[in-house]
């Protein structure tokens, strides 16, 4: 991918949100040899659980939780075929060497932009783990969504550049 | 002798939920419309831009400004003239909050055992602090309370011989450790002094100032502008990417502690920094 640390970009397409317990339930099929619910070959994971939508709305209030809490799951969802993951803040250091190995961003949602970004989806389809709440998957259908790069192919780390630019 | 139904608190609690995560005040505003002027770099005030922006579309569309509308935190200054009658006041306040989130189509984010994790679909039970004040009124401030800032605060109980640096350089670590992690720019509430409890409740409790405002006592004033300065000069900046703005303010509360001791705990708060009060 040709994106670099810093990039500001507009997602069109499909994502999937699963956070922590979905993430472990993912492993544990993995694990047993059973099927994943969603194909993840070229899969968007985004880590995030939305507010309930108001009558008549697609997606309450949506957002990026803190990624480092998914890290010990990523190279077991890249091996199914992940290539990219939406979240916020800094991550394990082996997440950029993985990002680099395999050819998969890291985008950074903007933390707290919530209320926004609801008016980036579309459409909304429960997938799995329903009894999760806020934490099932579902599969969004985004426009525009607005991410900036925080981990690229070449395992470039924006918060660790950006940090070093900025101290004194 | 001023005798309240404890059900009056039911309605108030839910306005406040509401309000808190749907309505960032303006002190707040202000202050992250004056960060931008700070910011230097441009990724950085891009996004300082974009949460005021969704701040204002909240608002307009009375929907939570964070999708983490976290775990109520629930403080009660009671008159101690005030005697109450009726049900169960943990009961109610914990109705207040399940009809708050209800009504305000507001996230749930509670599991009922920590270990089991199972959400109580509710966001119930409320944590409650109370505290017994002069007078014959009743303060509720309802403070939601997001896990990624909280998530990254720690409490330690220093040896006094650390002294002022041993503070300083405990508040910067925990600022750097949390990074992005936090959702920057954060205010940064300090407990000093105290027991171990104390001072946690203490570094909560900080938060509640207005972003400005400065501690009474002159020294700690001066401790709290040498931390907002050292924090701003870390460079973590907006949501962690680099840049000027990390902290919007400092807050430092103190108590007397034993002579072997100095308790020391620092609590984040993101950007979103929710809270509502009603005195009835």
């Amino acid at each position: 991918m040709k994106f670099k640390i810093g990039d500001v970009l507009e997602l069109f397409g499909d994502v999937y949100t699963a956070r922590d317990a979905a993430h472990k339930r993912f492993v544990e099929t993995i694990a047993k040899g059973e099927a994943l619910p969603i194909d993840l070959k070229d899969a968007t994971i985004f880590y995030a659980g939305p507010c309930p939508p108001k009558p008549g709305e697609v997606i309450g209030p949506i957002g990026p939780t803190t990624s480092t809490r998914m890290d010990p799951y990523v190279e077991p969802l890249i091996q199914q075929g992940m290539t990219a993951m939406i979240g916020k803040g800094e991550r394990q250091d082996y997440v950029a060497e993985l990002c680099k190995k395999h050819n998969v961003v890291y985008l950074l949602g903007i933390g707290g932009a919530a209320a926004l970004y609801a008016e980036n989806i579309k459409s909304v389809e429960n997938i799995a783990y329903d009894d999760l709440g806020t934490e099932s998957v579902k599969k969004l259908r985004v426009e525009g969504l607005k991410v900036i790069v925080g981990i690229d192919t070449k395992g470039n780390v924006l918060h660790k550049e950006g940090k070093e630019k900025f101290k004194r | 002798m001023r005798v309240i139904n404890t059900k009056e608190l039911i309605p108030v609690v839910n306005d406040l939920v509401k309000k808190a995560c749907i309505d960032l005040d303006d002190n707040l505003m202000n202050a992250l419309k004056q960060s931008i002027l700070l910011e230097e770099s441009e990724l950085g005030k891009e996004v300082l831009e974009t949460l005021i922006e969704n701040a204002n579309s909240a608002r307009e569309k009375q929907v939570a400004c964070c999708q983490d509308t976290g775990i109520a935190v629930v403080y009660l200054e009671i008159g101690q003239e005030v005697s109450w009658e009726g049900a169960n006041l943990t009961d109610m306040i914990n109705e207040g909050v399940r009809q708050g989130y209800g009504e305000g189509y507001l996230r749930n984010s509670v599991v009922g055992d920590p270990i089991l994790r199972e959400n109580t679909k509710d966001n119930t039970p409320a944590v409650i602090h109370t505290n017994i004040v002069e007078g014959s009124e009743v303060k509720i401030t309802v403070m939601p309370k997001g896990a990624g800032s909280e998530n990254m605060g720690r409490a330690s109980v220093l040896k006094p011989a650390d002294g002022v640096e041993g503070v300083l350089n405990y508040v910067i670590e925990t600022v750097e450790n949390a990074g992005g992690k936090a959702c920057p720019p954060l205010i940064v509430g300090v407990g000093l002094g105290g027991t171990m409890e104390k001072s946690t409740l203490l570094a909560k409790e900080a938060l509640k100032r207005p972003i400005g405002d400065r501690n009474p006592i002159s020294h700690i004033a001066a401790l709290e502008e040498e931390l907002l300065q050292r924090i701003n000069d870390l460079g973590i900046g907006p949501i962690g990417i680099g840049g000027r703005v990390t902290a919007l303010d400092v807050h430092i509360e103190t108590f007397p502690c034993h002579i072997a001791s100095l308790p020391i705990a620092v609590n984040l708060q993101c950007h979103a920094n929710r809270h509502a009060s009603k005195v009835i």
